[in-house]
């Protein structure tokens, strides 16, 4: 996984698109800092279908619970469940084995921003 | 964070140094976190950790009638605590609620030195020094100038143990000295405090130290033992304190909390004849009807956290969780909550209302971990 290439949102999510069209989703390395050690994750089920900017489930870390948002309209095609024993991966690995699920996206997804953007945005 | 309006601890650069991140805690720039505080909560549990708890406040409270004045102005009673000793205590108001909880050491030299919570410094010492008026007793804010470092786990002793032999304290002082005991000493020329107190559940030290030697003696702990001393943010301090039913100011205790409601009645004495302040309200009353604090275990990985309800059998709400989380040493979600007395029985089955979904706990006995 190559960060300059993913899509990310303003609530930390990457995104990333393979030749077949399927997006994977996961949340950046710098929202795993602000939160601490994720202790659970809740994942949408498979074969559900998420807005754009929708809830998609929750991270949850030792102090705190986040939502998860969904980057792309779509149906979600599978997710990580190893997470469901080993949520540390998200901290160890959040763009690579700390992935959260995948989705068959509607359409293109629109309004994300590139890393550049993204890093700027977390600067502030 | 680089609010200019923060306290800074004196081991700032150190913690900066160290990698941790930050959070603004009660006005103070304090470490979060090194790296991660599951693995810090862990060292803490089977070796040591070492804590900089800088921001608490330290009032001296010195004169003939020093421990008079606390007998006054604390719900315990200190001009018949021994030097030598410490003692956990509340300041209450005229109601008889908690204002916050510290802890009291009656120093080698004669003073008394009141150790509170950063967010309650400012209101402990004008309480203090109102409370002291009328007693020939001085009050003296010290927060400033003095460091606080932990050091907690069950190699603590030997840790402080090696890094305090070359100073005035023999090491057999040290690891003599009991739980809820203090000794001073010298280290490098500074004066410094040594306490076997701590807010962790397991044993260990807090070293009182002139701000200007601190990150002297922080990095003599930790390189002159061969234990391997985990530097320790708040993050994990919360997680251990919880997990040994330690209350927390703000969440399990209120201006509105009885000492009794939070299981804390035995800090309270009405032996002596002296009329500390919330005493009138407290004594003899009747608080059989008051919510009381609890512990609540789940199962699963979902915490209940602060604010959320808690439920009985049948949906109706009977009181609120104070504070929560999953144990990073038990494996499950453990949480404190004020219960109504009729659902507060260990071995109640109560639901707890986590974000919409009613999830199962049971009422148990605190605290959730106890040393061996």
């Amino acid at each position: 996984m190559i960060v300059e290439d993913l899509l990310y949102t303003a609530e930390h999510e990457w995104l990333a698109t393979d030749d077949a069209g399927v997006a994977t989703v996961g949340i950046t390395d710098f929202a795993t800092q602000e939160l601490g050690d994720v202790v659970f994750v809740q994942l949408p089920e498979v074969g559900s279908e998420l807005a754009a900017g929708g809830v998609a489930g929750e991270v949850e870390s030792t102090k705190s619970v986040s939502d998860l948002f969904c980057p792309v309209s779509g149906t979600v095609t599978e997710i990580n469940e190893a997470l469901e024993d080993s949520p540390e991966l998200v901290n160890t690995d959040p763009f690579g084995q700390g992935w959260l699920f995948r989705i068959k996206p509607a359409q293109d997804p629109t309004g994300l921003l590139s890393r550049q953007q993204y890093l700027a945005l977390i600067e502030d | 964070m680089t609010d200019e309006n923060c306290q800074h601890s004196p081991l700032e650069p150190v913690h900066e140094e160290l990698g941790a991140t930050f959070t603004d805690f009660a006005g103070w720039r304090m470490p979060v976190r090194y790296s991660s505080e599951l693995d810090e909560h862990r060292a803490v549990r089977s070796t040591a950790g070492i804590f900089d708890l800088s921001h608490m406040g330290e009032i001296r409270i010195r004169g003939p009638q020093a421990g008079a004045a606390l007998d006054h102005a604390l719900s315990g009673r200190f001009s018949v605590l021994p030097s030598g000793r410490a003692r956990y205590t509340l300041l209450l108001n005229r109601d008889g609620g908690i204002i916050d909880d510290l802890v009291v050491y009656h120093l080698p030299g004669g003073d008394f030195l009141a150790v509170v919570n950063a967010a309650n410094t400012a209101v402990d010492l004008a309480e203090l020094t109102a409370r002291a008026q009328g007693f020939d007793a001085e009050v003296i804010d010290e927060s400033a100038q003095t460091a606080l470092i932990a050091v907690q786990g069950p190699d603590a002793a030997a840790v402080v143990t090696a890094t305090l032999t070359a100073a005035d304290l023999g090491a057999d002082e040290i690891s003599s000295l009991g739980y809820y005991r203090c000794c001073s000493g010298t280290f490098e020329g500074e004066p410094i405090g040594v306490a076997r107190t701590g807010y962790t559940g397991e044993d260990g030290f807090e070293l009182y130290i002139p701000a200007s030697s601190a990150a002297r003696l922080w990095r003599a702990l930790r390189l002159t033992s061969a234990v391997r001393l985990t530097p320790c943010g708040l993050a994990c301090r919360d997680t251990l304190r919880l997990e040994a039913g330690m209350p927390l100011y703000g969440h399990e205790l209120t201006a509105s909390t009885k000492p009794s409601q939070a299981g804390l009645g035995r800090v309270v004495s009405f032996a002596a004849a002296d009329d500390f302040v919330g005493r009138a309200a407290l004594e003899g009353r009747d608080g059989s009807a008051d919510p009381v604090l609890v512990g609540l275990a789940g199962e699963g990985r979902r915490a209940a956290r602060a604010g959320y309800r808690v439920l009985d059998a049948s949906g109706v709400p009977v009181g609120q969780i104070t504070s929560g989380a999953l144990s990073p040493t038990l494996g499950h979600p453990v949480a404190m909550a004020y219960l109504q007395p009729g659902s507060a029985e260990p071995g109640t089955r109560l639901g707890v209302d986590v974000r919409g979904t009613t999830l199962p706990f049971t009422v148990v006995t605190l605290p959730f971990y106890a040393r061996s």
